[in-house]
């Protein structure tokens, strides 16, 4: 009996049964991992939201919930506007050139539709926890004494400025995400939509 | 009761194993202080699957119940204060146990052949725990949980390609949010509890398989007696099972005092953030794990160097995986001819020393904000990156030093 066995046959048998098991193994954990991935209630969620903005000061900031993540509306003094070009060379990007931290109507040297309203995403682009508003100057904020306004990150030390753009030897790697959105009316925001999908 | 017995031994192997694993596996008899901590964790480990239980029944996992379910725990359930606690403070316990553990076996070189494997899977343990621990953390839903959980799994997206799209499905969200709570609790009562319970099995079986090492780290298979049994070993049972039924009651009693009187610790083991709800617009002054990650967080935290490239955030969380990963590779980087420290030359007592003092500094500079000065002469952050270049020179310089290492030469029987 045992000179009959063709154990070519039964090798390759054994592989092409082993190989068709893991296949289906495979195709079987296809499922598991999928159902893990965001449902489509989640996927759902995404819909814009509008802020009032008609009892937002000068040199204040609301914010508003997009997506589950906060979303800073400043509305900037004349003095915060004015100084934002003076510390270009400390930041890591202030031509705002990484496409994907704004839409293209907000690359500007202020990083919005209109100069004095900033709107950002306050989740920081290092790992994703809240900046904190430090708009004071010098050492009030508690920042830095040279400090002219702006964020920063408490978890890991990242600053930005109050167009949100990042500052150099930061662990953030890139500016604050600038969502799109778009004028209702002059004290109205929608946020999640962009001026060129309105009109 | 014989009878009984020989009933069950011939259907199941109840007095083999009993007689293999306890009355007639032979230990070193010269364990000392630090081998307390195997059966201490071991301990431990049950009395979180026990609390835990108890815990589940009152928990609701829903981003709207879950605080409030914690807090119906503390006030209104039965000994639910106690139970938690206990599960909060255990956690914290796990982890000094755990990390005294793996301090014994760098002192006495237990990593060393042929014992890599028992390494290994107390690797793996480790890891398990880690993730066991972050799980858990989020379930409260306190605001330390809710950022905390937000900034780890941010680390993911930090993977070149595929790493947002990782982040997304393990939250199973945008954003951490309710189906992220879900999950967590999926992942902390059932897969991880279960992976646990196998490794710490597996654990023991390759244990058992090569005997223990010893405080002087010898064979004692060496030398045998007559009847084959190590002239140094005593039987597991009585011997270690009385011994190490003292740890636990000294254990319990340091346990319980903190349970009872402090069982916060001032922040240390519950931080005060979470005992506010999650609020995503606002994150804590300070994100901040548990101490028992803080090691690895400092280093994470003190690659700030934008020139590499790919960018810092890539590279501080490389550094933090790297500075897991190698402990796996102990067993290898150790060229030393001797196992304990006691046969050691100058050079591995100074760095395993000084590399117990940089983990316990590190662990304290990630609770602490990097830019401030909370040592001496330097920024938090500085202190952290030379903590963190001393930190892989331990390891990567490790085959240098171990094997320029002058050692003594071991002696043939155990010393006490």
């Amino acid at each position: 009996m045992a000179e009959d066995t063709d154990n070519d046959r039964r090798r390759m048998l054994t592989t092409v049964t082993t190989g068709v098991g893991l296949a289906g193994a495979g195709a079987l954990a296809v499922p598991f991992v999928a159902s893990m991935m965001p449902s489509a209630r989640a996927k759902a969620a995404g819909a814009p939201v509008e802020a009032d903005i008609s009892k937002l000061p000068e040199g204040q900031m609301l914010t508003v919930e997009w997506r589950g993540k906060p979303v800073f509306i400043i509305r900037r003094t004349a003095q915060m506007i004015k100084d934002l070009p003076g510390i270009r060379e400390k930041l890591a990007d202030p031509d705002s050139e990484v496409k994907t931290q704004q839409p293209v109507y907000a690359k500007n040297e202020y990083r919005s539709i209109k100069p004095d309203i900033l709107v950002v995403l306050g989740v920081c682009t290092h790992l994703g926890c809240a900046p904190t508003k430090k708009f004071e100057q010098g050492k009030a904020s508690g920042v830095s004494d040279d400090w002219v306004g702006g964020f920063f990150c408490p978890c890991h030390g990242s600053a930005f400025d109050l167009a949100g753009r990042v500052y150099r030897s930061v662990p953030a790697p890139t500016n604050l995400e600038v969502p799109p959105y778009s004028f209702l009316s002059d004290n109205r925001i929608l946020i999640g939509v962009g001026p060129e999908d309105t009109a | 009761m014989a009878k009984l017995m020989d009933w069950i031994d011939d259907r199941f192997p109840a007095t083999k194993v009993w007689q293999e694993h306890m009355a007639q596996y032979y230990a070193p008899k010269n364990f000392n202080f630090w081998y307390y901590f195997g059966s201490l964790a071991l301990l431990v480990l049950v009395m979180q699957i026990a609390t835990g239980i108890v815990l589940t029944m009152h928990y609701k996992p829903d981003v709207s119940l879950a605080f409030a379910s914690v807090e119906y725990t503390m006030r209104d359930v039965p000994a639910g204060w106690f139970m938690r606690y206990l599960h909060s403070v255990g956690a914290s316990m796990f982890f000094i146990t755990v990390y005294l553990h793996m301090f014994r076996a760098m002192l006495y070189g237990s990593y060393k052949g042929p014992r890599e494997l028992i390494w290994l899977l107390g690797m793996v343990i480790y890891i398990a725990l880690m993730a066991e621990a972050f799980f858990g953390y989020l379930l409260p839903w306190g605001n330390m949980s809710y950022w905390g959980a937000q900034v780890i799994i941010s680390l993911f997206g930090a993977i070149p390609w595929i790493g947002e799209g990782l982040a997304e499905w393990i939250r199973g969200d945008f954003v951490v949010s309710d189906a992220t709570l879900n999950r967590f609790f999926a992942f902390h009562v059932i897969l991880l509890p279960l992976l646990l319970a196998m490794l710490v099995y597996l654990h023991i079986v390759a244990l058992h398989k090569v005997g223990s090492n010893n405080p002087d780290g010898i064979e004692i298979k060496k030398q045998k007696d007559a009847e084959g049994r190590p002239l140094d070993g005593i039987p597991f049972h009585p011997y270690y099972t009385v011994k190490d039924l003292f740890g636990v009651s000294v254990f319990m009693a340091l346990f319980l005092a903190i349970v009872f009187f402090a069982p916060e610790l001032d922040g240390w083991f519950l931080e005060k953030d979470n005992f506010q709800p999650a609020d995503i617009l606002q994150t804590p002054p300070e994100i901040v794990p548990l101490w028992y990650l803080t090691p690895y967080y400092s280093i994470l935290r003190a690659v700030t160097f934008e020139w590499l490239p790919g960018g810092a955030k890539l590279w501080g969380v490389m550094a933090m995986g790297l500075a897991i990963v190698l402990f796996f590779f102990l067993p290898w980087l150790d060229r030393s001819r001797v196992r304990s420290i006691r046969y050691r030359g100058w050079m591995y007592k100074t760095m395993l020393m000084l590399f117990a003092v940089n983990f316990v500094m590190l662990g304290y500079l990630g609770t602490k904000n990097p830019g401030h000065v909370d040592l001496i002469w330097f920024k938090n952050l500085v202190w952290a990156q030379i903590g963190l270049v001393f930190y892989f020179a331990f390891f990567l310089l490790m085959p240098i030093y171990t094997k320029l290492d002058r050692t003594k030469p071991e002696p043939d029987r155990v010393t006490g």
